[in-house]
């Protein structure tokens, strides 16, 4: 066994693109789901559109990075507008199924071979990483230290991950201290009531579905940004992980969806290196190390179930402020 | 794939749509023109190759599409006649040869047609080489290739509404959206093919059992899972995430035990017989349609004519009402799990025979179309499930007639979202009160 | 609440009189209406649970609707208040035709309403609960609430607005507590102080009494009437008759969806069809407290 690969790489999980494009996902459904109420199954799409507006602005239309940042955001909002203005006036119920609905629509159309040479299909979509990489201010060499040694180009992915993730956190937190923080919370309690006080409870809720589907397609752009789309990843899993990080770290509350991605990740981290070491080493027998790494997922699944059995307010969250109301 | 013109007139007018649709998705995004490369999936593990000559010379821009176990790619043929297909299991694959795209005057003339199977060798790949002459090519008209279509569509939706049933009901008495449906599905497809494959118990033992086993299954899950939990006073929205995470786990447990890849049941690959037109069924197909005819007729009969079946529509109807006029609740809505595990057990064999293959996440695939078919009936309506089951499995097969052959679900999940939107409480459900 | 009519003063608080026009009748015109309704029918499938011909409720008055359970009495409010639509017919509230008007614009316009299962905002404080129903506060506005200092001094009035009601209806110590953790009977009194925080012109009780102790009846009777005092108008559902006959001024009587009766309290308890239907032979027996107070919780599903 060798205990200081597997640190090394676990340590590693604690700040990683992924990492971050976790937290921001999970920000996003913090949004959705723990302060508005509204239950959103398909943060995958909001991420695919994240991940694929931005490569794609950029390798069938040439635009620059930060435009395609702006592309994607875009995008996020109509996807919201559309998804919401049919949908916000039904059965909580009813918007999950039409929000796992959507994304997985989403998917199929980017995996279609109808699209191929925009979308890559199966292949997915690389190489658009010129104009993000002449604008790193970080000259070549290395950075950090111990396991978090990065080169110049992994610092500027994460200098800029950070500081996304930074400014949404504190603008949940600012939105959620506010009366509109107070309005949304209610809405989540019962919408109905918060109606009969003369609150336009569509717009609000259309807003909470925005603002936190402009926060998933950040953590997607931030998840391509190092390095390819790859449509295999916004599969509906990613929903439920996403939706285990922030149930793990606390669905109500603003840093525990970023505790959650970090505890996530440092996890399967952590995981998938010490498993196959596990079986190599002839701790673990009987079993292949493909089988070994099965097993990590099969640890997500029984932890989500454990979670929400056991302290469904998460790490951070309020034991009182249960999210399960309804 | 045999098209008539007509046809492939009204498939280029949907994917325009299809196309419009897209585009303003992405903020004015994708514009997709038709130039193809001869590779496509190079980087995929397993590849079918071939060489599409007509006595002994090339032919370029023939169109060639793979497809099974829920992928598809296609590519055309190149300057020397090559083309190359990588394709990510080990499996059995059908590869089509696009006859418009031949030259006129010469046809596919082997047996069976442009429409063949091939199985990856031992060596990672497989080459399909199509016997090309002069002849005519066999035009099905469009008539007999949407009444083909409706009955793929009828054998789909009939398995798809056993296990969309079983959903409904346990939405119905418990009012939980069971994702781990899906993994019931898988648990009988692969308890089957453990008995069947494995144990090589003839197939008409192993079916049986293996429903036997996935009920009991529910059983073992009512009262080891989610009894306790509905004691604990569980939300609903927090027993949908256990039942998420339970889903998760399960699945990647299948993995644990049969790998990635894609195995057969017995008698997977018995011979079709040509009905009329351009419906041709085998033997497992027409067996699993009266099959399941059967069973959701007896299902019917259970739940419209016995005690425990009216104590079923009773608590759906009324769970406090119904328990307050001493109706057993606890032993219905066991029951009820058994009956949903037996039948989305079942509806796994066939859809293992129907895929075809067993895999570790065949049940997560079609787990949202099962969905479509509960919400489109009104959710907790049993019948309206499968009303639901039909219609959808008729619209993924019959509109893969008009939009690409991978985009077929989407249809569905499209009609879902609409239905949604016009009549929120399904085809056969009620609106709620207010206040 | 026999016992609570006990303690009411012997005398009817003072009524408001000459509200009609003409002969009294079900459907009489009023001097001066704050809503009006022609041919407002609701069914659900086969049953009909509203068909009111025409009805008209008097300004700054109080005003009960009673009925017998499922007389359609809060299917009326719903459709008065925006929660659900009517088949057919036209309403109007001061003047101004309701149709196609959402809920919450119906609320600003000044109608707001309780309801029959309280909606307390569980998770919120009753201080949150109570600031929720303030009007024109900025920062509910998306673009303002990341700005503090823009919302801030209007949040300190709200807040004093706030705890001011919370005396009155008794709930200021429990300021702080999740509404979760209030009793059923101080849940109706909070929803009906969230109300009162949008100042409204009309308010609509449902059944506001049920489940409030005798010793808060007393006193929640009195807010009722301080409310006309301040010129709002009140119509509220109650089954308690003692209650009804203490402080309403005028009664409409539903069954069967249809308005049977109206007319100052004491002269519609008199009429045979409303004994009839209602309050069967032995009116001085709360038939009130025995009926409607049992709610099945609601179906487990959501
Ligand atoms: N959403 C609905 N769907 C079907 N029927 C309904 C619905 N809402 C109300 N009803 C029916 O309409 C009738 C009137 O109901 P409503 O709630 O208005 O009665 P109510 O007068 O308020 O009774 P109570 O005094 O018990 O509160 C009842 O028969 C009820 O069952
Ligand atoms: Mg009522």
């Amino acid at each position: 066994m060798d205990w200081s690969a597997i640190l090394s790489n676990t340590a590693q999980g604690l700040l990683s693109p992924a990492t971050m494009a976790f937290a921001l996902a999970a920000l996003g459904l913090a949004m959705h789901f723990g302060f508005a109420g509204l239950l959103n199954f398909g943060i995958a799409g909001f991420m695919a559109i994240g991940a694929y507006g931005y490569a794609i602005s950029i390798l069938t239309f040439g635009f620059e990075w930060w435009q395609g940042i702006l592309v994607s955001l875009v995008a996020s909002v109509l996807f919201s507008l559309l998804l919401g203005i049919p949908t916000l006036r039904l059965r909580g119920d009813y918007l999950a199924i039409v929000t796992i609905a959507a994304a997985e629509i989403l998917r199929l159309l980017f995996l279609t071979n109808a699209f191929v040479d925009v979308t890559g299909s199966a292949d997915g979509l690389s190489g658009y990483h010129n104009s993000f990489r002449a604008a790193n201010p970080f000259p070549e060499g290395d950075y950090g230290f111990g396991p978090w040694t990065y080169n110049n180009i992994e610092v500027w992915v994460l200098i800029l991950g950070l500081i996304t993730l930074a400014i949404c956190a504190f603008l949940l937190l600012l939105l959620m201290k506010s009366p509109w923080g107070r309005v949304i919370k209610g809405i989540r309690e019962d919408e109905d009531a918060v109606r009969a006080l003369g609150k336009n409870v569509f717009a609000y809720k259309m807003q909470a579905l925005i603002i936190g589907g402009v926060f998933g397609s950040l953590g997607g752009i931030v998840y391509a940004l190092p390095s390819a789309v790859n449509p295999g990843v916004y599969v509906t899993s990613l929903t439920f992980f996403v939706w285990t990080a922030l149930l793990l770290g606390g669905a109500a509350t603003v840093f525990g969806p970023v505790l959650g991605a970090v505890i996530f990740w440092v996890l399967q981290a952590f995981l998938s290196n010490v498993l196959p070491q596990l079986v190599s080493s002839g701790i673990l027998p009987f079993i292949s190390s493909i089988q070994a790494s099965t097993i990590r997922f099969i640890l997500v699944g029984v932890g989500l179930m454990l979670l929400v059995i056991y302290r469904p307010q998460g790490i951070l969250g309020d034991k009182k402020e249960l999210t399960f109301v309804k | 794939m045999i098209l008539s013109t007509t046809q492939r007139g009204s498939r280029s007018w949907i994917q325009l749509l299809m196309l419009a649709v897209v585009t303003a998705i992405t903020f004015g995004g994708l514009f997709a023109t038709s130039a193809h490369a001869d590779e496509v999936g190079t980087d995929l593990p397993f590849k079918i190759v071939g060489n599409v000559k007509n006595e002994g010379i090339a032919l370029e821009g023939v169109r060639i599409v793979v497809s099974g176990g829920g992928y598809t790619a296609e590519t055309v043929t190149d300057a020397d006649g090559k083309w190359y297909i990588g394709v990510p299991e080990k499996a059995g694959y059908t590869v089509s040869l696009d006859q418009e795209t031949l030259p006129a005057g010469i046809a596919v003339i082997e047996e069976g047609g442009a429409e063949q199977s091939v199985e990856i060798g031992p060596s990672g790949s497989v080459t399909k080489n199509f016997f090309i002459g002069e002849g005519e090519r066999i035009v099905v008209s469009l008539f007999d290739q949407v009444i083909a279509r409706i009955v793929y569509g009828l054998n789909f939706g009939l398995m798809l509404g056993l296990a969309a049933v079983g959903l409904s009901l346990v939405f119905g008495t418990t009012g939980l959206s069971n994702f781990a449906h899906a993994e019931m599905v898988t648990f009988g497809a692969i308890t089957a093919f453990f008995l069947g494959g494995l144990l090589a118990l003839p197939i008409w033992v192993a079916i049986p059992a293996a429903v036997v086993i996935s009920g009991l299954m529910g059983w073992g899950l009512d009262s080891g899972l989610w009894r306790p939990l509905r004691k604990r006073g569980l939300g609903l929205v927090q027993l949908m995430i256990v039942s998420i995470g339970l889903s998760l786990a399960v699945r990647y447990l299948f993995q644990f035990f049969v790998g990635g890849g894609t195995s057969q049941l017995p008698g997977f690959d018995s011979p079709k017989i040509k009905l009329f037109g351009a419906t041709s069924l085998s033997v497992i197909d027409i067996a699993s349609m009266v099959l399941s005819l059967v069973v959701i007729i007896g299902f019917a009969w259970w739940l419209m004519t016995t005690q425990t079946g009216k104590a079923t529509r009773a608590i759906s109807d009324n769970p406090d009402l119904a328990a307050a006029s001493g109706i057993d609740v606890d032993r219905v809505i066991r029951i009820v799990w058994i009956v949903a595990a037996g039948l989305a057990g079942l509806s796994g064999v066939l859809w293992a025979y129907f895929r075809p293959g067993i895999k570790w996440d065949m049940g997560a695939q079609i787990l949202l179309l099962i969905f479509a078919a509960v919400t489109l009936g009104g959710l907790g309506t049993a019948f309206g499930a499968l009303l639901g089951a039909l219609v959808v499995g008729l619209l993924v097969e019959v509109s893969s007639l008009v939009i690409p052959s991978d985009l077929k679900y989407v249809g569905a999940l499209v009609v879902l979202i609409v239905i949604l939107l016009v009549r929120p409480q399904g085809i056969l459900g009620r609106k709620e009160r207010i206040g | 609440m026999s016992s609570s009519s006990a303690k009411l003063p012997g005398k009817p608080a003072a009524k408001t009189i000459g509200l009609h026009v003409g002969t009294i009748r079900p459907g009489v015109p009023k001097v001066d209406p704050i809503i009006t309704m022609d041919n407002v029918s609701r069914k659900f499938g086969g049953l009909v649970a509203v068909d009111v011909e025409h009805l008209e409720i008097p300004r700054g008055a109080i005003t009960a609707l009673i009925g017998p359970n499922g007389a359609g009495k809060t299917t009326l409010f719903n459709l008065l208040t925006g929660f659900d639509k009517p088949d057919t017919g036209t309403w109007n509230f001061a003047g101004k035709s309701l149709a196609g008007i959402p809920a919450f614009k119906v609320a600003q316009m000044g109608q707001v309403r309780t309801f029959q299962l309280t909606k307390a905002l569980s998770l919120l404080t009753v201080l949150q609960n109570m600031k929720l129903g303030a009007k024109d506060q900025r920062g509910e506005k998306l673009m303002f609430s990341i700005f503090p200092f823009l919302w801030k001094a209007k949040e300190q009035e709200i807040e004093e607005k706030a705890l001011e009601l919370l005396k009155r209806f008794k709930l200021d110590t429990k300021k702080d507590d999740f509404a979760a953790s209030l009793s059923g009977g101080q849940r109706k009194l909070l929803e009906m102080a969230r109300a009162l925080m949008t100042d409204p012109v009309l308010v609509m009780l449902d059944e506001p009494m049920a489940g409030v102790n005798p010793a808060l009846t007393q006193s929640l009777l009195e807010h009722v009437l301080n409310l006309k005092k301040e010129g709002m108008t009140v119509l509220f559902v109650e089954h308690d008759m003692h209650m009804v006959r203490h402080i309403a001024d005028w009664v409409v009587v539903m069954a069967e969806g249809r308005v049977v009766a109206e007319g100052p309290a004491d002269e519609v308890m008199k009429n045979p069809a409303v004994i009839d239907a209602y309050l069967g032979s032995h009116q001085d027996t709360d038939l009130g407290t025995v009926t409607g107070r049992i709610t099945l919780p609601p179906k487990g599903k959501k």
